[in-house]
């Protein structure tokens, strides 16, 4: 597998799956260490999450800008094949957004802590996100499948 | 591993044959990325119609040149008749 193989859209699935897995795992890191202090649902979390969520997204807009300056040698950056590939990844990681969301909807109405709110959907959208650039990079190593 | 798609092409050849085209020039003419041109040419992605068009115009061949499907010789031949 040889980076030169990849266009822009597939560099980034690999650099985001990197990062959404790193800042998740510092984020447990984090808490865990907290948790081991502080029980839950009392441990602080709500400055780990904001700033593993906010670095993610700066470290994905930086490497995303020097990718792009990198490929444009190839020309042509996405195509109707990324549309395709990233529609399909979309749709097939939004069970888990879903299921993380209606966790959330039945922890609010069980009235639970909010730190079981907050991270059972930071879960989802990290699940989510895994999902998506793990079916992204499949789909370009292996093939798109016909409907 | 089930291939991704039943339809074959002659794109590789077809390249050579037209003053050897490289991935780069086609994908530049038919207006995609070189890896989509790569995954075309190995069965890994089923273009639309529009972008096997593109490439059959770009080649300078018909579009059955280009591609090929295994049940198309099994099919009835069209009779011309209509209904």
């Amino acid at each position: 597998m040889a980076i030169d193989d990849m266009n822009y859209e597939e560099r980034v699935a690999w650099v985001g799956l990197v990062v959404s897995i790193a800042s998740f795992a510092v984020y447990v890191t984090v808490l865990l260490t907290r948790a081991a202090e502080t029980p839950m649902p009392e441990t602080p979390y709500v400055d780990a999450m904001l700033w593993t969520i906010g670095a993610s997204i700066v470290v994905m807009i930086i490497v995303s800008i020097i990718v792009g300056i990198v490929t444009h040698k190839d020309g042509h950056e996405t195509d109707i094949r990324d549309k395709q590939i990233k529609a399909r990844a979309e749709f097939t990681s939004r069970g888990f957004l879903v299921a993380g969301a209606f966790a959330a909807l039945v922890f609010a109405l069980l009235e639970l802590d909010p730190f079981w709110i907050a991270n059972v959907l930071y879960l989802g959208f990290f699940l989510s996100a895994l999902l998506e650039t793990v079916t992204k990079i499949a789909l370009y190593r292996r093939g798109v499948p016909a409907w | 591993m089930v291939k991704p798609t039943s339809v074959t092409n002659n794109i590789r050849s077809l390249r050579f044959a037209a003053g050897e085209l490289t991935q780069a020039e086609l994908a530049e003419r038919v207006g995609v990325t070189r890896q989509t041109i790569i995954a075309i040419e190995q069965g890994k992605y089923s273009p639309s119609l529009e972008i096997a068009f593109q490439i059959a115009y770009a080649l300078g061949v018909r579009l059955d040149e280009v591609f090929t499907y295994p049940g198309a010789s099994a099919a009835p031949a069209p009779t011309g008749e209509s209904e």
